[in-house]
């Protein structure tokens, strides 16, 4: 009796192993790639759905994002996520982490190895200047993919701009004629504020050494070595400090608070001019209910060589590397990376979202759709982008720690705007906290 | 006579006593001993390169001035919300213990902050006091007063200590109002009766009856605006301007979380740990004192 239903489980389990293994072909395993981002609604939609393209391009890689919240608390579960070996395949990491990153040479697989590793045919001039040098290294190997990328311009108010009898086709193109528009619409009570502006190191600190061709730290901002230090209490960095706060006196500037708080200003109305990231065009539209204008950021035409390109930010994807990863998951990367690198991709992404086209195919292929034709002042980041010849000055910024050392420039500019201390001094101090981070982070990386 | 066990089970006591330890174990013990492991490292944020640095961090911690900024802002936030906190709750528990119409509503009412998440209760204050969209805010503009707390880290401080104080009335309320509501009438109507007026009858018999309760509270008020102010200063002022509302929690988290430096991060929170040590036990041998149970 035993004997005989041993014999019937014996058959049932050939049965079963049968009808689960021949009878029903499995499809084909897909190899599955991790993909980690930190874009909120409806960006971060905009970006699962060219995922999804993806994967409906192609049988053999699934990618699969996930939303693991902003930029800071990504990277945070990225670096988590490698600790415990189990690392994504690809992370977005926002462009101040880049140094970071690069220093994590164990956890990160540099972009131009998987693609020599794989063979896939890839050209770094595609890109635009400005972005290729944000992620590369000195010799101009890429070690991440750039993205979603955007820069900073001036967004002004037209209707605010007749009110206070300002010609609202000729919008200020140098610091003296912001001030100048600025007290005239004060004078005129056309709007609350006459300037301000959204990430205030960003627009102030780090975009203006680049147009003014000035180092914002030594080695190239960073980019040529990890023991830079900071510049920015120079003359010219003191004295705009010194304008800003002047203007804060006079009332035609108002300080809109750290990262991008200053963005709710401009679409109600209250600041007629701001400088605030590209991005904030898609907003603009949605929310503004006056007619508006965008334009370069300013610069000071006493300044031999200025204007210059302005920089990048926004972020760029990371290859990880985990414990027993494989070439043919690496593959995987390398042919999404391919896919949204495509200039009707990349165009679809621009037009979309304001992000910046990153390649210059991308850019003639929204020309070519009239996109700029449609859109008047779309093509403004763009063109800032690559008004210049790049100087060591305008390449990007590579500095360890750069969140924190922006909270110092925050909070020295801060303490600055509340007349707590000079121009001179807030810069000066800037620099020497600075640097201590910097040096804190170059003990801790030291290779 | 002497009280016989009920159980002799040896094992059961420790089942029942299991999931509380496990749970102490698992979320503190464990990560605090982690926390004063990684303050003596220093170590990139991956975990790629560590380095023993016997006490440099606590060092470079002490030894700066920033830091002895934020231990101050942080007792004088902490002193602040916690009298405002349990002044205005026992005000308000002390009046809504007389006999008035509606007592049960206002109470309702009372309690009711408290089920609010601090991250939101600091967005309410942030839609009435934010200096362009804010009602409040606009009218102080309004009214000539230049409101800014983005800018004045006084106003900034003020708006962060009243946000959290409001947050924690209504918990420092529910214990006074059952303090109160304990005391015997009697020996409040024989005071009565003997002539001892509302202020004296409050400060003779009322208070000292509560102490136990206003002890409690003191504790936890304390612990409350060290450790869990965060979502309200995180929502409101991110610990800006300047440095203006960077209390030593949240400078943990900025050090740890967002720039990344675990072992400054966890030296920093070492040493927070052993003030809230240091804080509790100054307060049970010398306070409590006091205290008549």
């Amino acid at each position: 009796m035993v004997k005989m239903s041993k014999g019937i489980l014996v058959v049932l389990v050939a049965t079963v192993m049968f009808l689960l293994t021949g009878a029903t072909p499995a499809p084909a395993q897909k190899i599955e790639i991790q993909f980690w981002h930190g874009l909120t609604q409806p960006l971060g939609g905009m970006l699962e759905k060219i995922a999804e393209d993806f994967n409906a391009s192609q049988g053999k890689y699934r990618i699969n994002p996930t939303f693991k919240g902003a930029y800071p608390d990504t990277m945070v579960a990225a670096i988590a996520a490698f600790r415990a070996g189990n690392a994504p395949h690809i992370v977005q990491m926002f462009e101040v982490g880049t140094a970071t990153m690069m220093a994590a040479r164990e956890a990160i697989k540099p972009l131009y190895e998987i693609m020599q590793e794989s063979g896939v045919p890839f050209d770094t001039r595609a890109y635009i200047p400005a972005v290729r040098g944000y992620f590369s290294l000195p010799d101009g190997r890429m070690m991440s993919m750039p993205f979603n990328t955007s820069t900073a311009i001036t967004f002004y108010n037209k209707d605010a701009f007749r009110k206070a009898g300002l010609d609202p086709e000729k919008p200020p193109q140098t610091w003296q004629e912001v001030r100048a528009a600025a007290r005239k619409i004060r004078a005129a009570n056309a709007a609350n504020i006459g300037f301000t502006c959204a990430w205030p190191t960003w627009t102030q600190f780090e975009q203006f050494s680049a147009i003014h061709d000035i180092p914002l730290a030594s080695k190239s901002n960073g980019l040529e070595g990890m023991d830079a230090v900071l510049m920015i209490n120079s003359p010219l960095h003191v004295r705009h400090v010194q304008t800003l706060i002047d203007m804060q006196k006079e009332g035609s500037f108002k300080y809109g608070g750290r990262d991008n708080q200053g963005d709710a200003l401009f679409p109600s109305g209250e600041a007629v001019i701001i400088q605030a990231s590209s991005g904030l065009r898609a907003r603009i539209i949605k929310e503004a209910k006056f007619e508006w204008g965008a334009t370069m950021l300013p610069y000071y035409d006493d300044v031999k060589g200025a204007p210059k390109n302005s920089i990048i930010g926004g972020a760029s994807f990371w290859t990880m590397t985990a414990p027993k990863r494989t070439a043919e998951e690496y593959k995987g990367v390398v042919e999404f990376f391919r896919f949204i690198s495509q200039p009707e991709v990349m165009a679809k992404w621009h037009m979309d979202t304001g992000y910046l086209p990153i390649t210059f195919g991308g850019f003639e292929r929204a020309q070519t759709l009239g996109y700029y034709k449609q859109n008047p002042g779309a093509d403004i980041p763009y063109k800032q982008m690559i008004r210049s010849e790049m100087t060591k000055n305008s390449m990007g910024l590579r500095l360890g720690n750069m969140p924190e050392i922006r909270n110092v420039m925050h909070e020295e500019l801060e303490k600055a705007l509340q007349g707590q201390q000079s121009a001179q001094q807030a810069m000066d101090s800037a620099v020497s906290r600075g640097n201590v981070i910097l040096r804190n982070f170059e003990r801790a990386n030291r290779p | 006579m002497q009280r016989r066990v009920i159980f002799n089970n040896k094992v059961l006591p420790y089942l029942l006593l299991a999931p509380q330890i496990t749970i102490t174990v698992i979320f503190f013990f464990w990560p605090a001993l982690q926390a004063i492991y990684w303050s003596v490292l220093l170590q990139d944020p991956f975990g790629l390169r560590t380095q023993f640095v016997w006490f440099e961090n606590f060092t470079t911690v002490l030894f700066n001035p920033l830091y002895i900024d934020s231990v101050k802002t942080t007792f004088l936030f902490t002193f602040s919300v916690t009298a405002i906190a349990m002044s205005s709750a026992l005000l308000l528990a002390f009046m809504a213990d007389k006999q008035i119409r509606g007592a049960g509503a206002y109470k309702t009412l009372l309690i009711w902050p408290y089920a609010v998440a601090p991250a939101v209760a600091a967005v309410l204050w942030l839609f009435i006091f934010h200096p362009s969209v804010g009602y409040l805010g606009r009218l102080l503009s309004a009214l000539g007063i230049l409101w800014d707390y983005k800018l004045n880290g006084g106003q900034a401080l003020l708006l962060v200590t009243l946000a959290a104080s409001w947050k924690q009335i209504s918990y420092n309320f529910l214990f006074f109002l059952a303090a109160l509501q304990s005391i015997p009438k009697s020996v409040l109507e024989a005071a009565s009766i003997d002539g001892a007026s509302p202020t004296k009858r409050f400060w003779t018999i009322v208070f000292p009856l509560i102490s136990p309760t206003s002890f409690f509270l003191l504790m936890v008020n304390m612990v409350y605006s060290f450790f869990d102010t965060f979502g309200v200063i995180h929502t409101l002022t991110g610990g800006g301007p300047g440095k203006a509302t960077e209390t030593l929690i949240y400078k943990v988290y900025s050090d740890g979380v967002l720039f990344l430096d675990l072992g400054g991060s966890s030296a920093q929170s070492v040493i927070l740990m052993l003030i809230v040590i240091g804080l509790t036990a100054v307060q049970f041998r010398y306070v409590e004192r006091k205290v008549h149970y």
